[in-house]
């Protein structure tokens, strides 16, 4: 498992860095928020993705994509990380791609991944139900009926919830609401007849959704996977997700530290750099210790990934912890080191410290998974 | 990478044919072999170990064979280092020569000095400490005030170094001098070799908060040390005081990844805080300790990273810059929770009322604080990341 890129990889980052810094600067972020763009990203540039291959990264290539990996795809999400772009690029490429090469059947395959690979389909998946990430509270509920399956309950921070076209359901076919054995997956149509979604609008501006289910029907074939056996995806689903978007953290932090380190050149009072005070200093360098760090912990969980180690989600849970912190302090740096002007909505560093909130308690705050390394490493 | 391949079956095999059984055993602090004139083994497979190990030039295997060092590559340093991991093998010799004063003789030093000195240190023969601190220059350095003055074939010195470890073991020093007192601090100090056993050195050990320690005062009292001693230019010593201090921060910065430690914050949360269902049962302890496991972990992987660039050929940048910082601070982080978690079992001084790994802990906490006061503070290292990796202003 190395934590070096290999030429491939390095060549993808280059490519996605330029892509991002030319196509979707943070100002197409500040567009979409104040036009109220109806879908919050650009499908222009979504298919632009998907023309690069990056949609087709977990997708093997029976199926029309590269197979190339965690690792890969955790460049473009870096590179997205740094202009804040907004994009189907967790929920689909991430999150859509792999549920369905991890358990979708031959049919599920055939029927979904063209159009994920094409950037046509977009995908959400509708787990949460509270506040906080709670993979297996589930009280969502679905049961058979006439051979087929009726889905009844309500998601909470479904991400791309309102725009996708599959949503991945997760949702309990046995046992109590926090049990992990009982919780099934489904493929279900946005747009199925019962489906309710309503838009959450977020403090970082990228999308999120209520959703919804009112004695939904499906038919026997939505169901992904292995009937009340559906946490085991879930855990792998999840952990991926949890490196790419580490990986799309660790390119926030890396940018809001920069421009922060740039300011801190440039600002001038009582006659000097405010640079020059180590006050300043100190916690300048302690940053870019911590983005480091982070750094080799989103590299390894990645790889760790591609390799299918053992401690691949002892990993992801270092990983996700590391870049919630590091990006948590950078963003909050970010704002009290460029003062008033931080403050200003004009400014674009805000952006980031309200990105950095939003990405933390996506799949697991800081604290959640310091218990699951804890518990994966036996105390 | 055929190559790598051969050369890594091939150190297997002769580390398997030469390592004795019991240098294949976690080595407990009292069991380093430090060399020198008159060296100490508890056990003749040290010196077996040793000897076998510094005829191929292992001990110091990316010196070159010239010097009596392996002449390997760094990728294949790489390799004997992960073998030897792998199969548990002790590091034969521990010593300032190999980790701080060969590197900068290498790169500094002249020709005569390297055939002097560089196969002594590989082979153990002589021991080496660091003369660098001073009563009035600790993180100011350059304001040293140990005088060394040219008189005909000899510098005359006269001073009072401090920090000097095992000194009172050494048979030489290595020791920024001043010659040059009316210049500019940095301009006028000299690096210069001495003899230990030269008449008007004195070595006196210091007690610290931790205990006895092998930490001393030396003085310099007229002590004679031949003009040929000096290394580079005269007066040019504070670019090599600074390569070295590199040199050493590496070594610092890896302090706690010798063996695998028996005592772990959770093991010592688990029997002394209480344990439940496998857990330590105390969730804010519990998550202090996986936040120190965490931090420490991540750590190490960049540890691995900067290696795995070094071996790729990549610069590292400025990775290295943050390690001495990183690693010490989260030492004490490792000290400060076990010592926590141990409650007053763990503020035990001494006697048989207490464990004796309970012990060894709590000393090791106290000691545990000079590592980011050692070989350059927190503070001043993070005033090097700040002036020289992210360039902000003076």
């Amino acid at each position: 498992m190395a934590l070096t890129l290999s030429a491939d990889a390095r060549m993808v980052r280059d490519t996605a860095m330029d892509f991002f810094r030319e196509k979707s600067p943070v100002t197409e972020l500040r567009r979409l928020r104040d036009t109220n763009d109806a879908d919050g990203f650009s499908r222009r540039l979504w298919r632009e993705m998907a023309e690069l291959g990056w949609t087709g990264f977990l997708v093997p290539e029976e199926h029309g994509g590269s197979g190339f990996g965690m690792v890969g795809l955790a460049q473009v999400m870096e590179a997205a990380g740094r202009t804040l772009a907004a994009s189907p690029l967790l929920g689909t490429a991430l999150i859509g791609a792999s549920a369905l090469d991890l358990a979708g059947n031959a049919e599920q395959k055939d029927a979904h991944l063209p159009g994920l690979v094409a950037g046509e389909t977009v995908f959400a998946l509708a787990l949460e139900e509270g506040p906080h990430h709670a993979p297996h509270r589930i009280a969502t509920a679905a049961r058979q009926e006439d051979g087929g399956w009726v889905l009844s309950g309500e998601k909470r921070f479904v991400l791309d919830g309102h725009v996708a076209d599959v949503l991945i359901v997760a949702a309990r076919t046995s046992g109590a609401a926090t049990d992990r054995a009982g919780v099934t997956l489904f493929l279900a149509p946005g747009d199925a007849p019962g489906v309710a979604c309503t838009r959450s609008i977020m403090a970082d501006s990228r999308n999120a959704a209520r959703i919804r289910f009112d004695a939904v029907r499906l038919g026997p074939e939505a169901v992904l996977g292995r009937v009340d056996a559906g946490a085991d995806v879930l855990e792998a689903v999840l952990d991926r997700a949890r490196a790419g978007l580490a990986a799309e953290m660790l390119g926030s932090a890396e940018e809001c530290f920069e421009r922060t380190v740039q300011y801190l050149k440039d600002r001038r009072q009582f006659g000097v750099p405010i640079g020059s005070f180590q006050a300043l200093k100190h916690r300048a360098a302690r940053m870019f210790c911590e983005l480091e760090t982070t750094r080799s912990a989103v590299l390894a969980a990645n790889a760790a990934l591609d390799a299918r180690a053992n401690d691949a989600a002892a990993l992801v849970s270092l990983a996700k912890a590391k870049a919630n912190e590091t990006l948590h302090l950078v963003g909050n740096e970010g704002v009290q080191m460029h003062g008033g002007i931080g403050m200003t909505d004009e400014h674009e560093i805000g952006f980031f410290m309200k990105r950095a909130r939003v990405a933390e308690a996506t799949f697991g705050t800081a604290a959640f998974h310091r218990d699951r390394y804890a518990a994966l490493n036996g105390y | 990478m055929a190559d790598l391949d051969r050369f890594r079956a091939e150190t297997r095999a002769w580390l398997e044919a030469n390592c004795p059984a019991s240098m294949r055993t976690p080595m407990p602090d009292e069991e380093i072999v430090w060399g020198g004139r008159k060296p100490v083994f508890q056990h003749p497979d040290q010196k077996l170990w040793l000897d076998r190990m510094a005829a191929k030039g292992w001990t110091a295997p990316t010196w070159p064979a010239r010097y009596g060092g392996g002449g390997l590559t760094e990728p294949e340093a790489a390799v004997l280092e992960e073998e030897m991991r792998a199969l548990g093998c002790r590091p034969p010799l521990r010593s300032f020569g190999l980790t701080m004063l060969g590197p900068v003789l290498l790169e500094y030093g002249n020709e005569e000095q390297r055939q002097e000195h560089l196969p002594k240190i590989v082979r153990g023969e002589i021991r080496w400490c660091q003369g660098y601190s001073e009563p009035g220059a600790g993180s100011d350095l350059a304001g040293l005030q140990t005088r060394a003055v040219l008189q005909g074939e000899h510098y005359l010195v006269n001073g009072h170094k401090i920090w000097t470890s095992y000194a009172h073991y050494a048979d030489w020093i290595f020791a920024l001098v001043r010659t040059d007192p009316t210049v500019r601090k940095h301009d006028g100090i000299s690096f210069l070799l001495i003899d230990m056993a030269s008449p008007g050195v004195r070595a006196r050990p210091i007690r610290l908060i931790s205990g006895a320690s092998v930490f001393c005062e030396t003085f310099f009292e007229n002590v004679q040390v031949p003009a040929a001693n000096l290394v580079g230019e005269p007066n040019k010593g504070w670019t090599i005081a600074k390569r070295l201090l590199e040199h050493e921060r590496k070594s610092i910065g890896g302090i706690g990844d010798r063996a695998k430690p028996t005592r772990t914050p959770e093991s010592v949360a688990k029997e002394l805080a209480g344990e439940a269902d496998g857990r330590i049962a105390d969730p804010v302890l519990r998550d202090a300790v996986a936040r120190f496991n965490i931090d420490n972990a991540a750590f190490q992987l960049t540890r691995r990273r900067a290696q795995e660039m070094a071996e790729a050929g990549e610069p590292p940048g400025p990775l290295s810059a943050m390690f001495k910082y990183y690693g010490t601070e989260l030492n004490k982080r490792r000290y400060e929770l076990m010592v926590g978690a141990a409650g007053t079992e763990g503020l035990g001084w001494e006697g048989e009322d207490f464990d004796p790994a309970a012990l060894k802990t709590t000393r090791e906490w106290l000691r545990s604080k000079a590592n980011s006061i050692e070989g350059g503070t927190s503070e001043v290292q993070l005033n090097i990341i700040a002036k020289r990796v992210l360039g902000l202003p003076d």
